[in-house]
């Protein structure tokens, strides 16, 4: 379903409209050598023309004569940052002379927020980490403030990288839910869809042309290509039995000698939500604060409990993350904890590739039980 | 999820409540019991917990760590946490004194089926220290001893060192209906009770009706084989109920750190029927 045309021209009105509801407008930009989502004012803040390559191990970009803005796959990070903050204070604890505490939670601090260019995986993703933070009876809080200040335009993919697989996954490459207003990039400008009640009234405020008939079918047309251009799968959408049947396979040992265990691939992918508490003394001792930050399970510290580490060597960490990843996801919240972005490809520093580990391990038969 | 969680859903499920040292009793050279009162009444009043519950103890400065409850909700006032020194904020916990503060967050997880334990026989099986969980639901039955069949009270240490509460199992001995069984892989001169090599002392626990409930605590292996154990004298695997542990930092379901393959044992657990965690308990890595 689609609104209108937005001519590339007036990509400007769009930031304009938003910046002027939102108290921050977030876009992609070029920065050291990779996609970031920063705030942005200006339409030429837009990476126009860059495109990146990524393969296992490897993120480069590259910048061509096109004015195209959304011509790459992804960065590093996209939403995940945003609603999960990688480092936050959960509350402050005071101690008097006479020895009693205070707990005081920090400010709340939601602002409004707009993204341009997510993903249809970051909004997978996205839709995964709700469920895990955003209700039941421990509905968390600052996740849940930053997460409703929230406005979404996604940006449907047509420049899949090597690494992506979200059309295995089932979760792209077009957005299909999750966001407010959505962009199909076309040479000349973007088609433009809403899909909530606030997208739709910030659709009203652009200045929008009937798209054509011939725009719609350029778009299709891309989109095709998009799905066809990515040559990973996934051996599944549902591993869990297959993995959960194979926890003594040798493949484990074999990627367990080639991974460093430093957790990039934990830290770039969007669902990972696993995070570690501490806390912090100022110098006088009357008052620390009570912080989380993102944790990996591929550290020694993560299973560790009094005195042992459940996971001690690197073969069982990176058996937890892909078990988990692919498999008891499945028991937590209906589906795989992946989204087929590939990020853990590109950025592990040895190539480790999620797919491949992932057809090695199902592809022979089940192993005898440890 | 049971319906008291979510009564007590706080805004911040994250932020603790001062809590101040009423007694302290020394129980073993690394073992300590604090009796706790919240400073606040109202928050005193209101706070309520079931026995296998545990709380997020904040020592100031330091951090928190996760600790079972051992008071009697029905039966106790103040409440009760007995901590083993074995880490960095436990080794902090115990320089405190009477009339300290501290910070309570809390109660978290899933208890004992106790009301399912009710006009059946009872087995209580524990491995080595770390058995406070069971010392709560035993005291717990114990004060309402009319409602339960037979108690089978197994206590497994390896060292004779690991026991640590000879007098409370002399006392239980002298509960009507009870059979204690207590046993170390390695026996002393003044060792009193049974030496026995792994589980085999569980041999000598009679189960007399499928009827029968077990409550287990301890290391995983251990469980695992007292859990098989049991079943084959004819305890339904549905029945053996096991406290789990693993490394828990927000107790609610969140950090990720506790999850044992499909299930968070802060929220889901950290009680749980054998059949939930059969297939992984014995499984190195989980």
């Amino acid at each position: 379903m689609t609104d209108g045309f937005l001519p590339r021209t007036a990509l400007q009105a769009l930031i304009d409209a938003l910046g002027r509801r939102y108290k921050r407008v977030i876009g992609p930009v070029v920065r050291d050598g990779a996609i970031v989502y920063e705030p942005i004012e200006r339409a030429a803040q837009l990476p126009a023309g860059w495109h990146d390559e990524q393969a296992p191990g490897r993120y480069r970009l590259a910048q061509g004569h096109d004015a195209r803005c959304f011509a790459w796959a992804n960065g590093p990070q996209a939403l995940k940052p945003l609603t999960f903050a990688p480092r936050e204070v959960l509350w402050r604890a005071e101690r008097n002379d006479r020895g009693e505490l205070a707990f005081a939670e920090p400010p709340v601090e939601a602002i409004t927020t707009a993204v341009i260019g997510a993903r249809a995986c970051d909004l997978a993703a996205l839709h995964l980490h709700d469920q895990h933070f955003a209700y039941g009876a421990y509905a968390d809080a600052p996740y849940n403030r930053r997460r409703r200040a929230m406005f979404i335009v996604a940006v449907d993919c047509a420049h899949p990288a090597s690494t992506c697989f979200c059309h295995s996954t089932g979760d792209g490459p077009a957005a299909t839910s999750g966001f407010d207003l959505a962009l199909t990039e076309l040479d000349e400008g973007f088609l433009v869809r809403a899909k909530s009640d606030a997208g739709r009234t910030l659709a009203e405020a652009l200045p929008l042309e009937p798209a054509t008939p011939a725009q719609r079918a350029r778009a299709d047309d891309e989109q095709r290509a998009a799905i066809e251009a990515q040559t990973r799968t996934l051996p599944g959408r549902n591993l869990r039995d297959a993995l959960l049947a194979r926890l003594a396979h040798p493949r484990w040992k074999d990627v367990a000698a080639r991974c460093l265990a430093c957790g990039n691939c934990t830290a770039v992918c969007p669902t990972c939500f696993c995070h570690q508490e501490g806390d912090v003394t100022a110098m006088d001792a009357a008052s620390a604060e009570h912080y989380r930050e993102w944790d990996s399970c591929f550290t020694e510290g993560h299973s560790y409990i009094h005195g042992w580490v459940v996971r001690g060597t690197t073969e069982l960490r990176y058996r937890q993350w892909l078990v988990h990843k692919l498999g008891t996801w499945h028991d937590q919240y209906g589906r795989s904890g992946c989204v087929g972005c590939g990020r853990c490809i590109a950025w592990c520093p040895v190539g480790i590739d999620i797919t491949a580990e992932a057809h090695a391990l199902v592809k022979e038969p089940d192993d005898a039980r440890p | 999820m049971r319906g008291h969680s979510l009564t007590r859903v706080r805004p911040n499920p994250y932020l603790p409540q001062e809590a101040e040292i009423v007694r302290r009793v020394q129980e073993s050279s690394t073992i300590f019991t604090y009796y706790l009162r919240f400073t606040d009444p109202a928050a005193h009043a209101a706070y309520a917990y079931d026995p296998g519950q545990f709380n997020m103890l904040y020592l100031h400065g330091v951090g928190e760590v996760p600790i079972s409850i051992v008071s009697d909700p029905e039966h106790e006032d103040l409440l009760v946490h007995t901590i083993n020194r074995v880490g960095r904020v436990t080794r902090g916990l115990e320089q405190l004194k009477e009339g300290d503060r501290l910070g309570i967050r809390g109660p978290y997880g899933r208890g004992w089926p106790l009301r399912e334990a009710e006009g059946r026989d009872v087995i209580i099986v524990s491995g080595g220290l770390g058995c406070a969980p069971v010392v709560s639901v035993i005291n717990h039955m114990i004060r309402r001893r009319e409602r339960f069949g037979h108690f089978t009270i197994v206590q497994k240490v390896k060292r004779v060192d690991e026991f640590i509460w000879p007098e409370r199992y002399e006392r239980w001995m002298q509960v009507p209906d009870t059979t204690v069984l207590v046993a170390a892989t390695e026996g002393s001169a003044n060792w009193r009770w049974q030496v026995s090599p792994r589980i085999q002392v569980l041999d000598q626990v009679q189960v007399r009706s499928e009827r029968t409930i077990a409550f287990l605590c301890g290391p995983g292996g251990f469980m695992g084989s007292a859990a098989t154990h049991l079943a084959s004298k004819g305890v339904p695997a549905e029945s053996v109920y096991l406290s789990m542990e693993r490394n828990m930092q927000c107790a609610v379901g969140h950090c990720g750190h506790c999850q044992f393959g499909p299930t968070f044992i802060c929220k889901d657990g950290p009680i749980y029927a054998y059949p939930k965690v059969r297939e992984l308990l014995q499984v190195e890595g989980f």
